[in-house]
């Protein structure tokens, strides 16, 4: 085969080519509003609509590859993208913070996609999504928290088998889930589950809460938004209903207790919030601060400030 | 090659429109279903800009649109069923194939609620998938006490703050003892997606429902 140029093919030196429009070859891509396709959004949608109906029961939902690796919020994505509209405000966290990583990815992924507009102010979101953290601010009515969900099912460390946990929730037979929380009594002496602690909801289905910390499980009983929970790889949807009754699974003898902080946020000086560990040096220091930057640089900017405070943020010292 | 006319793929019947804008029109009607069955009771604003063909409501219409495709067989009561325009309207627009079984079913719509089938007759779930149940859509002329063959409930359950009262018309006057029914059932049940002029409203399964 000749490698000679095909004499119908144009010179790139010849002047034509200089006449070509200018910018990309190919038309940029378009994605449908919010990424995915109207038959997956209906599918989705479809699934939502049931999870609300039978509250903690985890709708299977034919979860699809999303741009982003598993447990990076690929359910909670698509539980955003299904809900999303045109007039929503956005807020994405990740442990609390608005600024890491996975959130500021999640938040330009949908500000590219759906051109919705974003925010990092609790009170001005109507979809907040979520991994790991519920926001210190009480929710309020119109709210929609969206939680990315690594494993949906609170047995499956318990019971590998998915045949076995699905007839366990037919029977509501939740035995299980007490003999872990008394084997930590056991080896403890008190229950120390502290993340992902399992709940009751609306008096029926035992549900996992996703790995947040045991502190916010309070927040989830009778919360006035809609708790809507993704699992992407694990292909789950679940869902807690405005004011709804969510119990955390204790012993009378042990009561679940949240986690209590002796200081308060080094920065704004709240108590009685979820607090982060800071590791300050190798010598031992140490500082606390809120896990959730929305509330902590709030309460900042109105004047309340913690031990370490040194200064508004992005001043200059 | 065979010759194609183009004339004779000329329809003899043209649908009405479906959705202004498919896609926003669709997740506005998604939204309020969404916020109608997470608050069992509480009307939601539906405004819609269809033009369905008669009995069809506009706002049931907007629901199935929203909801059902391929992967959802719909049923139509006797008076839908009776108007082949319906039918004609409702696959060209969602392609969901339409069923005479109830039972088969994952959506319904009931344009004449006084003449309504046992909620029995339609998927209930299993134990196992509570999920694989209908849902049925009601058309309704109003929600206050005033609408015609109107009853009145009390409702409890998820969604619900405390209790509250809710009226919707018309329903069959035994419809709080076939709730009750239907709450027995759960997990398994089927969930009510009650539409009105303008407004929509949820009776999902977990939802208590007395006669007030």
């Amino acid at each position: 085969m000749s490698a000679a140029p095909d004499p119908a093919a144009p010179d790139p030196a010849t002047p034509e080519s200089d006449a070509a429009p200018a910018g990309p070859l190919l038309p940029e891509l378009a994605y449908n509003f919010a990424y995915l396709d109207e038959q997956t959004k209906r599918m989705i949608r479809r699934a939502i609509l049931k999870a609300i109906a039978i509250p903690g029961y985890q709708v299977p939902f034919a979860a699809r590859e999303m741009p982003m690796p598993y447990g990076w919020g690929t359910g909670g994505v698509q539980v955003t993208a299904a809900v999303l509209g045109p007039d929503d405000v956005l807020k994405v966290i990740d442990q609390g913070a608005d600024d890491t990583t996975n959130a500021v990815a999640i938040r330009g992924f949908f500000e590219k996609t759906a051109g919705v507009a974003t925010t990092t102010r609790t009170s001005e979101a109507s979809v907040i999504q979520t991994r790991h953290r519920i926001p210190e601010q009480p929710l309020t009515e119109r709210q929609i928290l969206v939680y990315q969900v690594p494993i949906p099912e609170p047995l499956r460390f318990l019971e590998p088998r998915e045949t076995e946990t699905r007839q366990l929730h037919a029977l509501a037979e939740y035995g299980l889930v007490h003999v872990k929380l008394y084997e930590d009594i056991a080896r403890h002496g008190h229950i120390a589950t502290t993340y992902a602690y399992p709940v009751e909801v609306a008096g029926r289905y035992v549900m996992d809460p996703s790995p947040i910390p045991k502190f916010d499980n309070p927040k989830m009983d009778d919360c006035p938004a809609l708790q809507l929970f993704g699992a992407g790889r694990e292909k789950r949807i679940y869902a807690i209903p405005p004011h709804t009754r969510v119990r955390s699974l204790d012993f009378d003898d042990h009561p679940f207790r949240v986690q209590r902080f002796a200081e308060p946020c080094a920065m704004c000086g709240a108590r009685g919030v979820y607090l982060d560990e800071v590791i300050l040096d190798d010598r031992g220091g140490r500082m606390f601060v809120c896990s959730d930057t929305d509330h902590c640089e709030t309460r900042q900017a109105e004047g309340h400030h913690g031990g370490m405070w040194g200064g508004a943020p992005g001043a200059a010292a | 090659m065979p010759d194609i006319s183009f004339e004779s793929a000329t329809p003899s019947y043209v649908p009405a429109a479906g959705f202004g804008d498919p896609v926003f029109g669709a997740q506005a009607a998604f939204r309020a279903v969404m916020w109608a069955l997470s608050r069992p009771g509480r009307p939601e604003p539906l405004p819609v800009d269809l033009v369905p063909p008669a009995p069809l409501s506009a706002e049931a219409a907007a629901v199935v649109l929203a909801l059902c495709d391929h992967e959802t067989p719909l049923w139509l009561d006797p008076a839908l069923a009776a108007a082949p325009e319906v039918a004609a309207f409702l696959r060209f627009h969602t392609g969901a194939p339409l069923v005479a079984e109830p039972g088969a079913a994952r959506f319904a719509i009931v344009s004449n609620p006084l003449d309504m089938l046992d909620f029995s007759v339609f998927a209930a779930g299993s134990p196992d998938y509570p999920d694989a149940s209908a849902t049925l859509v009601l058309q309704l002329d109003g929600f206050t006490p005033q609408a015609p063959a109107a009853r009145a409930l009390r409702l409890e359950g998820p969604g619900v703050e405390g209790a509250l009262a809710f009226a919707a018309g018309p329903l069959p006057a035994d419809i709080a003892a076939r709730l009750a029914g239907n709450r027995a059932l759960f997990p398994r049940g089927v969930d009510l997606i009650l539409t009105a002029p303008g407004a929509v409203a949820g009776l999902p399964r977990s939802v208590v429902a007395r006669e007030a």
